[in-house]
């Protein structure tokens, strides 16, 4: 008799095997947050404690210091493939929002949408983690990938309660949301034109209370920001720090959170309520993602 | 034990466009106490700014382009809690043009709400959703009349209502859970009663969502696992061989002799593994999980895993099936698809459509080319190999596939029946072949490494005259003083000695050439690769020597002008320039495919 994390565990864990025999150039993205960070944790489960593709994450240059600590920690002690890329020449020339050049969607369209698109095409350059020297290089290998993996939750918001497990997106990285392949059976879109890709969604069917709640069960380590450390405060999501707010709360541990989310003041509000871009996108993050964003 | 209060369900709305599916949903929301705070506030407002009525339905139709044009496009889920137990709502869309996404979200559910609008009564998708649900496996279904305010709450309309569909429903071998009537406007009838329909006395929306049963996965029935990988990841130091795949029915111990199949090869489970777990000694169904055998066989994803001793499952290349079509383009008749079953990935032509259903109205065709978007048909399906399945009666998880047309899913189905192909007889032989077979300490795998070489069989085929041995003597003398393992087997040195019980006895053309891929199966055993010429392979003669050796062990070389096959090669070499072009071609061919190494 299976509980309901581990249905979704299982499932999991069966989307990211699909797509490791499907996707010839794969790669998972990870924001260094909780639920992608989940699901490099279900990658390991689903390859007996392997993660055989790299780990893409985009930098904005405006991450909170720890999170890029954390990840280069635990790439270190996994043996990871780690990549990261950015928007390069929208840094060089300040077109951001903390710069004041930019409204908020604007950055984010800049600074993450257009950074993944170049990052996953081949064209931006790629900084890969070096195990030998212990620091990043610059990645040779400018191969576009077929296949990325994304932790996003269909509870998270609107437009992505509609999402596919395998998603296609064409050559433009555009998500048509009016006109998306039908998918049942545990059978995916593994099929795809040349130039274009298919985003990979495993965690489709978490919700947030899902995600602690296994954090908890298989002990996996989280960044300390999401925890109180006595200011009365935490990250409930993670993001950019001029656009991401932390919350009031005194949750010091993975339970506290849990029965937060459960029974306390946090049961009946949004989780993204702390990410400003997604208020000034009408109350969702549609605009963003139709065009590329995770 | 788990507790109930941790159990989840995942339901699905359904039913006609407009006909209140995601108003019901938004009530049953509102009405429990389970939006955010400050959602409806939201919406209201979003309304009042655009200057239009606040409606329910708005709280699930997340999306723009929906709240402008007022219908669901695509199916969205919402997470929801009654003092039982946890929901996933799937609020599938009820637009014809939608019908793709209704069926992706109602696929996903184990039970489902049918909502008919008491006004205006049964319609064409009422009756196409209800087919598809019993086509999708959804046994579980009660039928929500709402919009009952509409209708002054008359218990004759009702009772109307539910007479025609209760028959609609009859006739395609379907008995819902039970009818409901209900208000999903004035919220009468969802999560509690307010009084206008003192004639109804059964339960409201909400009772009945908590009657839903759970299902679980079945694991008293056969034991059945497609392989959806083998892993070994030496780059990570890692020497396990591990058989990956989620278990769909049955369960299996450490110890039990495991039989994969089409290929009839078999192996006992060793270990049992996972990450971050207790040692595990048993697979259940519902299970993503892998193992290790205690010998090195050759198998690979696309094979279905059974227990020795258990009902076998059915393997052969055609089939008899039930269709449902979602494509852009129609399910043509003596056309090729792609068809996805379990983990295999096969070729498929389309034999014959027997008949097809226009899925609202029940009329039947049986005199038809293709089957359009939206129908639903009796087909016969040939494979280009064989694939291994059960019936959807006996076993509906491993007894569906989709078919993919154009890169993408078009389609998907059940399978009734298996039938007899030509090469059953050969199947039947090879089953024994591989449960006898006495294997060797040293793996496949350790020759292949050791010669430096994948076995292969390389057929070169053409017209007489083609000047086919010549090309498969000079390729032999090249991989020879290459350094490989090679052997140029000659036909007429099976048919004087290992075919002379039957030489000469009339068409024994088929036992010729299994005894032939037999022979060549023990040189491929061997580590060798082997190199055969026939004169105008067909395609039978191909489907024969693809039962008894793996098909991902044989390449198939035309050459010669003109190119008179119809059997799919892997190199067609049309004009011949001279032996030594064709063996470099060969050679190349070999190396792509990676049998022999190339240097750079």
């Amino acid at each position: 008799m299976m509980d309901h994390l581990e249905q979704l565990e299982n499932l999991s864990v069966h989307i990211l095997r699909e797509a490791y025999a499907n996707f010839k150039s794969l790669g998972m993205l990870w924001s260094i947050g909780k639920d992608s960070t989940v699901l490099l944790w279900l990658a390991r489960k689903a390859f007996f404690g392997h993660v055989p593709f790299p780990l893409i994450h985009i930098d904005t240059h405006y991450k909170i210091p720890e999170m890029i600590e954390y990840r280069d920690r635990l790439t270190r002690e996994w043996k990871l493939q780690m990549i990261y890329g950015m928007n390069e020449d929208a840094l060089s020339r300040r077109q951001t929002f903390p710069d004041g050049q930019v409204d908020r969607i604007t950055c984010c369209r800049l600074l993450k949408t257009e950074a993944l698109k170049s990052t996953i095409s081949g064209e931006g350059r790629r900084y890969r983690f070096d195990h030998e020297k212990g620091d990043y290089v610059i990645d040779r290998n400018t191969d576009a990938f077929t296949g990325i993996i994304v932790g996003v939750r269909s509870d998270e918001e609107g437009s992505r309660s509609k999402e596919r497990y395998f998603s296609p997106r064409d050559k433009e990285n555009l998500w048509d949301v009016g006109d998306q392949p039908p998918e049942f059976w545990s059978q995916f879109k593994t099929d795809f034109k040349p130039g274009t890709h298919v985003r990979i969604h495993p965690l489709l069917d978490w919700t947030e209370l899902n995600i602690w709640e296994y954090i908890e069960r298989e002990r996996i380590p989280t960044v300390s920001l999401y925890y109180d450390q006595g200011e009365g405060k935490r990250y409930r999501s993670l993001g950019c720090y001029p656009c991401t707010y932390p919350i009031d709360s005194e949750s010091r541990t993975i339970g506290e959170i849990i029965l937060e989310l459960k029974s306390g003041k946090l049961k009946n509000v949004a989780e993204r309520s702390g990410r400003a871009q997604d208020k000034d996108d009408g109350g969702g993050l549609e605009t963003l993602r139709r065009d590329g964003y995770m | 034990m788990m507790k109930a209060e941790e159990e989840h369900i995942s339901l699905a709305i359904v039913g006609h466009v407009d006909h209140g599916k995601s108003t019901v949903l938004g009530r049953l929301l509102a009405d429990t106490g389970s939006l955010p705070e400050g959602k409806i506030e939201q919406i209201r407002a979003n309304c009042e700014r655009n200057s239009k009525p606040f409606e329910y339905a708005f709280l699930i139709d997340a999306l723009k382009d929906e709240q402008s044009q007022g219908i669901t496009i695509d199916s969205a889920r919402v997470f929801f809690k009654t003092k039982k137990r946890n929901y996933t709502l799937i609020d599938a869309p009820g637009h014809i043009e939608f019908l793709k996404n209704m069926v992706t979200g109602a696929s996903r559910a184990e039970a489902a709400f049918l909502v008919i609008d008491a006004e205006e009564g049964v319609r064409e998708n009422s009756r196409r959703h209800g087919y598809l649900l019993s086509m999708l496996g959804i046994a579980q279904a009660a039928i929500i009349v709402n919009k009952m305010d509409l209708v002054g709450f008359d218990r004759s309309i009702y009772e109307r209502i539910v007479t025609e569909y209760t028959e609609f429903l009859a006739r395609i071998g379907i008995t819902p859970l039970c009818f409901l009537p209900a208000s999903a406007r004035t919220g009468e009838g969802i999560a509690h009663f307010q009084g206008s329909m003192p004639w109804y006395k059964g339960p409201t929306v909400l009772e009945v969502l908590d009657t839903f049963i759970k299902e679980e996965p079945p694991t008293a029935k056969p034991f059945r696992m497609p392989v959806q990988d083998i892993y070994k990841f030496t780059g990570f130091g890692d020497s396990r061989r591990i058989i990956a795949g989620t278990a769909l029915a049955g369960s299996a111990r450490i110890g039990d002799e495991i039989v994969f199949y089409p290929s009839g090869k078999k192996g006992r489970i060793n270990t049992i593994e996972s990450f971050n777990t207790e040692a595990r000694t048993e697979i259940q169904a519902g299970q993503a999980s892998g193992f290790t055998l205690d010998e090195q066989i050759y198998v690979a994803r696309g094979e279905l895993a059974a227990k020795a001793g258990e009902s076998r499952p059915r393997v052969t290349t055609r089939l008899r099936i039930n269709l449902f079509w979602l494509g852009k383009e129609p399910f043509r008749k003596k056309t090729e698809y792609i068809l996805k079953l379990g983990t295999s990935r096969v070729a498929v032509f389309v034999e014959e459509i027997t008949r097809v259903v226009n899925a609202s109205d029940l009329h039947s065709d049986t005199d038809r080319e293709m089957v359009e978007r939206h129908e639903v048909a009796d087909c016969i399906l040939k494979c280009n190999r064989a694939v291994a399945f059960d019936l959807s009666q006996d076993s509906a998880l491993t007894g569906r596939f989709v078919i993919v047309d154009d890169y993408e899913i078009s389609g998907g189905g059940i399978i009734r029946e298996a039938l007899e192909d030509k090469q059953a007889w050969v199947r039947d032989k090879v089953f024994e072949r591989e449960y006898k077979w006495e294997r060797s300490a040293i793996s496949l795998e350790m020759r292949a490494e050791k010669y430096n070489q994948k076995p292969t069989l390389i057929i070169i085929t053409g017209q007489k005259n083609a000047g086919k041995k010549p090309v498969a003597k000079a390729l032999e003398g090249r991989l020879f003083s290459d350094g490989k393992i090679v052997y140029f087997l000659g036909i007429g040195n099976v048919l004087y000695g290992i075919d002379a019980d039957i030489k000469g006895t009339g068409n024994k053309r088929e036992e010729h050439i299994r005894r032939l891929s037999e022979a060549t199966n023990l040189l491929l055993d061997a580590g060798v690769i082997v190199l055969a010429t026939a004169i105008e392979l067909t395609r039978d003669d191909l489907e024969i020597i693809r039962t008894v050796i793996e098909p991902e062990r044989i390449g198939v070389v035309w050459t010669g002008d003109p190119v008179t096959t119809d059997i799919p090669c892997d190199l067609i070499i049309p004009e011949p320039r001279n032996t030594e072009e064709s063996v470099s071609l060969i050679k190349t061919l070999m190396q792509d495919r990676g049998i022999i190494f190339r240097p750079w």
